[in-house]
């Protein structure tokens, strides 16, 4: 019966620029989520490979250099009254992001259940997360560069290389917060519009969340490898 | 037009069934889970933990987090099996890059620790 199936599918659809369209167009899904979904996740599994390769490069470097790495947690120490507190804007950091990314699980499920405003404002309480964590990564840079002397090709506290792979790691992480809250406020704008009320269908919101969350993923990783090892 | 109510059916798209919705009160513990994870991987530094008991640590916790974002999250627990596997399965590469560089690393450390000293 297969077989009989199998034989006729191939005589029907010619082998030609019109088959090759008729084959990748056929009514085949391996994946049952819609396009959206899984192309956004496709993209975060090849940004999970950017940011993989560049922590694998750190790893790398850390591992061959025969001059001490600087050591991050009074690197990245707060004069806070009188006293140096190790890694305390760090954790004000991870504090926020994770804080946007509750906010953001919640504007997802308040999406499915179509509640406009609620969801319009909890994306908005997201991308203001996102918009403090970019503001206080703006200070830790400009105290690193303009206090601590530290550059991409030296710094006083030991490894060369320390600055190269802090620059490169957080400011492409800081731009993926960028450009994620250009996003979430693009997508709370067209939530207020009422656009996905008109299409029935929030599914964007949840797209826009997996893109969030991935940063926070990021996040958790650099905070991990970069700050603490 | 079988085959059309076949694919408009809801539970198609299981990311969108009703089911899969989940109550604030989820997002909330696993909320403070994170805040006590990173509360812990904090403590280690300020512990001053230090050498592979400090790595080890704080790896776990990393990957703890990491787990409850991408399950809870990003909904990744409720996706079908064809779906998960696709996604988390290719970034396992990245173990063997680790692996490698872990062993070239180590080697290239060694030839510098030997020379490096000579030539000032």
């Amino acid at each position: 019966m297969s077989n009989n199936q199998t034989v006729s599918f191939e005589h029907t659809i010619p082998d030609n620029l019109k088959g090759l369209v008729a084959d990748w167009s056929s009514d085949v899904q391996t994946f049952r989520v819609r396009w959206s979904k899984a192309m956004m996740w496709i993209f975060l599994v090849s940004d999970t490979f950017i940011f993989g390769s560049f922590l694998c490069a750190y790893m790398a470097v850390r591992l061959t250099t025969i001059e001490p790495w600087p050591p991050t947690s009074e690197v990245f120490a707060l004069h806070v009254g009188g006293a140096d507190v190790p890694l305390l804007l760090i954790a004000i950091m991870t504090f926020i992001l994770i804080s946007s990314s509750g906010t953001m699980a919640m504007a997802v499920t308040s999406g499915y259940k179509k509640q406009r405003k609620k969801t319009a404002f909890l994306i908005l309480l997201t991308a203001l997360g996102g918009l403090a964590f970019v503001g206080m990564q703006m200070f830790e840079w400009s105290k690193l560069i303009f206090e601590e002397g530290i550059r991409p090709w030296g710094n006083p506290f030991g490894a060369a290389q320390f600055g190269g792979f802090f620059f490169m790691i957080t400011g492409f992480h800081g731009l993926h917060v960028s450009i994620g809250v250009v996003y979430l406020a693009i997508v709370a704008k067209r939530v207020w519009d009422g656009r996905y009320d008109k299409l029935n269908d929030y599914q964007m919101v949840e797209v826009a969340g997996l893109y969030w969350h991935f940063v926070d993923l990021v996040w958790i990783f650099i905070f991990a490898f970069f700050y603490l090892w | 037009m079988e085959e059309q109510k076949h694919f408009k059916h809801p539970s198609f798209y299981p990311g969108d069934a009703p089911e899969t919705e989940h109550p604030f009160s989820l997002y909330i513990s696993v909320w403070i889970l994170l805040f006590v994870l990173s509360a812990f991987s904090y403590a280690v530094d300020l512990a001053e933990i230090q050498g592979y008991l400090r790595w080890f640590l704080v790896t776990v916790f990393a990957f703890l987090k990491a787990g409850l974002v991408v399950g809870v999250f990003m909904h990744m627990a409720w996706e079908r099996m064809a779906f998960l596997y696709a996604i988390m399965l290719p970034p396992l590469f990245l173990l063997a890059l680790i692996g490698i560089l872990a062993v070239d690393g180590a080697f290239v450390y060694y030839i510098r620790d030997l020379f490096m000293p000579l030539v000032g």
